[in-house]
């Protein structure tokens, strides 16, 4: 069956006080090949944004090149808004946009260092030298990440040592130790086992409070489990993005609906 | 007969084997076995006589190991550099390619063409002589493409999940590279300076016209580096273990030729063997400490 | 607190300056190579030419003649630079070895990738790691106090020779060329061996119709880069070869080779002589030589792909 892409539902918000970031037609190519179309979504601060479909629907390529991890290997057009900054511009410091905007990556990547350092590695590079302030943070951050209590006997132990679960939440407070504002999430969990899984959504939806999320998932049952809105893409196009409620129970274009009950393709 | 066939051609391999096998324990037994009679803390402690039998290496032994630590000094930085840049910066197009394949194309070339590259330039056009930096110099050219290749291999084995962690908390390339990725790599960069030592240690051909072939007196109780007679000096002529053994089988016309070069022989390769084992050794021991749980 | 996150976006931060500085740094290193690279030709194309251009030396002869004394001048006033000889000892060794070398290296390889049980192969690979890393002044020295004594006795002569040098390159490129075939072996996926054996083929037939053939580009790169490190090694072939630039009549008579001649000659000529720039013409040469073996590999590499 034949979908026509140009029949799309993009939600709009009113208010821009409640957005956190936002593209205004983004295109990413990879090469000559443009990889993601037109995407034009606001990002609601406080809130858990999914972003669901099939691989190499362009999610993660969307989600990467909202704080630029693509530069390298990508050009992408049109505009990021962030603080009403377009932080797409050559002239952006990306370092310290990146201090902003966060990322967790789909496997866990913790530095070959102890866990501590893990977490005070980056503050350290960010001029914060003091002892007790450091271990502050530590702490916090991975009480957070909801993984204080697994590893509070062992700060100084290799990370590497830790299981996959536990490695993917060190990250977490990795990326919240600096003190983001937005936090992207690129299929957190799917190299985690089903526990694990469970673990870190819980985890997710307690950093609500303090951080904007954006998380890219493959799964759709995690989506509508702790979402608050949700994005559906299509072969490199963003077909419908409404609260979550509303894609999972009355989706308002075809094609979504067939990709969630299933009857794709 | 299909069968019979494969039988002999099968037996003819293993013959092939087995005689290669043997060529190189005799060949091995041979240097070993001619050279260490003659290996004993007086010869390799004693100075080498021009004329009579009975001289020793001792200054050809520390001129080897002074040139390999001059030659690493200068190349280990600029390939570190060039490694890094190659692993972690280089973009993917025609320039990065002709970059690579001039690098390549240094460590094809023939040590003695560079030899004497080093000897127009260093020796003659800017007045060094016969010199241990010429010399240093002269294995600095081939050393470095080797060493680079070897610690780019090692940087880009470290996963670019390290390099994005470091980028995604507003690190620099540069410091994440710095930081997080080459204490990774840390291992297998420590294993290629250790084999190419190995290699720098036995080369001769290059030397011949750079750091010369003589090998005058040192006081080694005198460390000014500027006196002519300190073995640090940089400017005096420095034959080394590899060229010594040259030179007295082209030239030499002590008695004991042949027994010297045996013993010198036998020495350099275990030397080798020493830097060979140890690049495996100390790679493992820094990665079993680096990944260990403390 | 909205207004300095701004500024701090917009700013340069000492992030920006590390990288530009740390970029800058690597880039000027990868470069410095280059330039060595650049300045080794440029400065021995310009000497090695000057024979020509600037002694008038003929070019012709330069290939052809087999005279080789270059300050004196023939009747039509032009140095006697003939290196026939020394080019045909260069080629006459190096085609010699590599003539010897491929049987053995490919025969053990096949041994050490198709028959051979684990712990064999594992030590086989450490002794041919071992060899590879023996210096080419000691391969000279067993060449000197072996290979020669044992040419003169059993096939006459002085025993100083191509046969001599091809003796002794053969055993020093060995280690390369057979751990460079092994790895050619050892890239052929299995299930290529499983298909030809369950058709039936014997270990043999599937070794040289399957293994071999897929191996091929990676064999001939081996014997390549063996060929290349012969014709360039100076030393261990200059200890044997006998070191008369006279032209080579049997393997057994003395003879010389561009290297040997270059390592014995450098040292004994002036600077800016036709003497010393004919020695440079012989350098070019082998620059050139290396070249050419390194375009070998390169196509024969994009062949593969």
């Amino acid at each position: 069956m034949q979908y026509n892409l140009e029949e799309k539902y993009i939600k709009k918000f009113d208010n821009p006080d409640t957005t956190a970031i936002s593209t205004e037609h983004l295109d990413v190519f990879y090469g000559s090949k443009q990889a993601f179309f037109d995407g034009s979504l606001e990002f609601q601060k406080n809130k858990i944004t999914a972003l669901i479909g099939a691989s190499g629907s362009g999610k993660s390529t969307y989600l990467r090149s909202l704080n630029r991890m693509n530069d390298s290997v990508a050009t992408v057009k049109g505009k990021i808004m962030y603080r009403g900054i377009d932080i797409n511009r050559p002239d952006i410091n990306v370092y310290e946009m990146r201090k902003q905007i966060g990322m967790v990556f789909q496997r866990p990547n913790p530095f070959s260092k102890s866990i501590r350092e893990n977490i005070t590695f980056g503050l350290k590079e960010n001029g914060i030298k003091d002892k007790s302030k450091l271990d502050e943070i530590v702490e916090t951050s991975l009480k957070q990440a909801a993984i204080w209590d697994e590893v509070k006997d062992r700060l100084d132990s290799s990370a590497l040592a830790l299981s996959g679960g536990q490695q993917q939440r060190l990250c977490i407070a990795r990326a919240i130790a600096m003190k983001p504002d937005v936090l992207l999430l690129d299929e957190p969990a799917s190299a985690l086992d089903p526990i694990s899984t469970l673990k870190l959504e819980e985890t997710l939806l307690d950093l609500k409070k303090d951080f904007s999320m954006i998380i890219v998932t493959h799964n759709m049952q995690q989506a509508s489990r702790i979402s608050d809105y949700t994005g559906f893409f299509h072969m490199g196009n963003v077909i419908e993005y409404d609260a979550t409620k509303d894609i999972f129970t009355r989706p308002k274009i075809q094609l979504t609906e067939d990709y969630i009950s299933g009857n794709f393709g | 007969m299909n069968k019979l066939f494969n039988q002999i051609a099968i037996n003819i391999i293993r013959l092939i084997a087995f005689l290669v096998v043997i060529l190189l324990a005799l060949l091995i037994g041979k240097i070993l076995g001619d050279g260490l009679p003659h290996v004993s803390f007086k010869f390799l402690l004693t100075p080498a006589k021009a004329f009579e039998a009975g001289g020793g290496i001792s200054i050809q032994l520390f001129n080897s190991f002074y040139l390999l630590v001059l030659t690493l000094l200068i190349s280990f930085p600029i390939s570190l550099g060039a490694g890094i840049y190659l692993a972690k910066y280089a973009p993917k197009n025609k320039l990065t390619e002709i970059i690579r394949l001039t690098i390549e194309i240094l460590s094809s070339l023939p040590s003695v063409v560079v030899g004497l590259f080093v000897f127009l330039v260093f020796v003659v056009e800017m007045k060094l002589g016969f010199s241990i930096i010429a010399g240093a110099v002269a294995l600095t050219f081939f050393n470095l493409p080797l060493l680079t290749r070897n610690i780019e291999e090692a940087i880009a084995s470290v996963p670019d999940l390290q390099l994005e962690a470091g980028l995604a908390l507003g690190l620099s390339k540069w410091r994440t590279i710095t930081k997080i990725i080459l204490p990774e790599s840390l291992p297998g960069i420590i294993t290629g300076i250790v084999l190419s030592a190995g290699r720098v240690f036995g080369e001769a051909a290059a030397l011949i016209y750079t750091a010369g072939q003589s090998a005058p007196a040192v006081d080694f109780s005198n460390w000014n580096i500027f006196d002519e007679a300190s073995p640090l000096n940089v400017l005096r002529p420095a034959e080394t273990l590899a060229v010594h053994i040259w030179k007295i089988n082209s030239e030499g016309i002590m008695a004991d030729a042949n027994q010297i070069s045996a013993g010198s022989s036998a020495v350099l390769i275990i030397v080798i063997l020493i830097f060979n084992l140890g690049a495996h050794y100390l790679g493992n021991l820094i990665h079993a400490k680096l990944t260990s749980s403390r | 607190m909205k207004d300095e996150i701004q500024a701090r976006i917009l700013k340069k931060s000492k992030e920006s300056y590390q990288e530009v500085w740390g970029k800058s740094l690597v880039i000027f290193c990868t470069l410095l190579i280059c330039m060595l690279v650049i300045s080794i030709f440029v400065f021995i194309t310009s000497k090695g030419l000057a024979t020509f251009f600037e002694n008038h030396a003929s070019l012709k002869n330069f290939f052809t003649q087999s005279t080789w004394n270059p300050n004196m001048s023939d009747k039509n006033g032009k140095p006697l630079v003939g290196a026939l000889p020394m080019i045909l000892g260069s080629f006459g060794v190096t085609l010699l070895a590599a003539l010897i070398v491929t049987p053995f290296a490919i025969g053990t390889a096949l041994f050490m990738t198709e028959l051979s049980s684990k712990k064999v192969r594992n030590f086989l690979q450490m002794v041919i790691e071992l060899l590879v890393g023996i210096p080419s002044v000691v391969y000279g020295f067993i060449g000197l106090n072996v290979v020669v004594p044992f040419i003169r006795n059993h096939f006459g002569g002085s025993g100083y020779g191509i046969l001599a040098g091809a003796t002794v390159l053969f055993v020093m490129t060995l280690p390369t060329v057979t751990s460079l075939t092994v790895d050619a072996l050892k890239a052929v996926p299995k299930h290529y061996r499983q298909a030809s054996l369950a058709l039936g083929a014997t270990q043999w037939q599937t070794m040289y119709h399957v293994t071999l053939r897929s191996a091929s580009s990676g064999i001939y790169t081996a014997i390549i880069f063996g060929m290349a490190r012969a014709f360039g090694e100076a030393l261990a072939v200059q200890m044997v070869i006998g070191n008369a630039s006279l032209l080579p009549t049997s393997l057994l008579t003395p003879a010389s080779t561009l290297t040997s001649v270059l390592t014995m000659g450098i040292g004994n000529t002036v600077m800016g002589t036709v003497g010393n720039n004919a020695l440079w013409s012989l350098a070019l040469v082998l620059l050139l030589m290396s070249l050419f073996f390194n375009v070998c590999v390169r196509m024969i590499g994009r062949k593969d792909k």
